[in-house]
């Protein structure tokens, strides 16, 4: 067989991206948008102790529960992968994002302005883990178009946290969220007082 | 049974024929230190002759590095499931896996310009 040639090569370094938001926010539009391979999907088998339910004899007791994920890739150099995770936007898979965000570099929260309190979930979880993000506001064609600071306002984030208007079914525009998070993570390097 | 692009939504409420703790005769555990973004590749060489078909088939998604997130969604199992078999491959000499941790150093600045410049580079 040919594979020879990259047996002994140095693996590439994986880096890994959140999107998060609410459920139909576009969060899988957003990274077919930008990926280089349809987005795929991959299922985890959670245990998960059941909370009220079937909980007859006061033990606690455990289902098991299949999440699905959808993530994409974009190759950024030969020994550079990007990879883009969407959270599972219902609440009740809420579980999962410890597992989906050990590891992650940082995080976009997508908001529709016809919905923003689905995306307050997602921003309160980036928060108290400290995992730096920023928020794109997905435009969908018909939406009261917002002003920046009016979502930052009714999503009370705090001032260093930037919020960019985005088209999460363009390439170029989803890229541009892309660009904006990596340079806040970079200018917080730069000024480590201002997390 | 064959995995491709075109019938992988087809059956979805069928799921697979096997159930997926079956591939690895029940075992959950796996024997190498994984997660979804530790990167895989065949290396060509070990002893391929006992190799299960859904080996194989986890072996052949690995003839470029690939990531465990990858190979498990092409596989249609769950990541678990999938991480037994690259174990297995690993274990056995197929397949060399790298490290079982993305890059998470935020603080990393030569690894956020690269970022920023390969980004930068697609708009």
């Amino acid at each position: 067989m040919a594979y020879n040639d990259v047996s002994d090569q140095p693996l590439p370094t994986t880096v890994k991206l959140l999107v998060g938001g609410g459920f139909g926010v576009g969060k899988t539009t957003f990274i077919g948008s930008v990926s280089e391979i349809e987005p795929l999907t991959t299922e985890e088998l959670i245990t998960e102790a059941s909370v009220g339910i079937d909980d007859l004899d006061g033990l606690p007791s455990k289902t098991t529960t299949t999440v699905a994920f959808d993530f994409g890739r974009i190759s950024l150099s030969s020994g550079l992968i990007l990879y883009l995770f969407g959270t599972p936007g219902q609440d009740r898979f809420w579980f999962m994002w410890d597992e989906l965000s050990a590891g992650a570099l940082g995080a976009v929260v997508l908001a529709d302005t016809r919905r923003l309190e689905a995306c307050f979930s997602a921003v309160d979880f980036f928060e108290s883990r400290g995992i730096k993000f920023i928020v794109a506001v997905n435009e969908f064609d018909g939406a009261f178009r917002y002003e920046p600071e009016e979502v930052r306002a009714a999503l009370e984030l705090k001032p260093h946290v930037p919020v960019i208007l985005c088209d999460a079914r363009q390439a170029r525009s989803a890229t541009a969220v892309l660009v904006a998070l990596i340079r806040h993570m970079l200018a917080a390097v730069a000024a480590p007082s201002t997390r | 049974m064959t995995v491709s692009g075109d019938d992988s939504w087809l059956d979805g409420d069928a799921g697979r024929l096997v159930r997926p703790y079956a591939v690895t005769n029940g075992r959950t555990a796996a024997s190498l230190k994984l997660d979804l973004l530790s990167m895989v590749v065949a290396t060509g060489t070990g002893s391929n002759t006992t190799l299960e078909p859904d080996h194989l088939h986890a072996l052949a998604l690995c003839l470029r590095p690939a990531s465990v997130a990858e190979v498990a969604a092409r596989l249609r199992l769950p990541a678990a499931v999938t991480k037994v078999l690259l174990s297995d491959l690993a274990d056995c000499g197929a397949l060399r896996a790298g490290p079982p941790r993305s890059a998470s150093d935020t603080s990393d600045r030569v690894l956020l310009e690269r970022l920023l410049d390969g980004l930068q580079r697609r708009l």
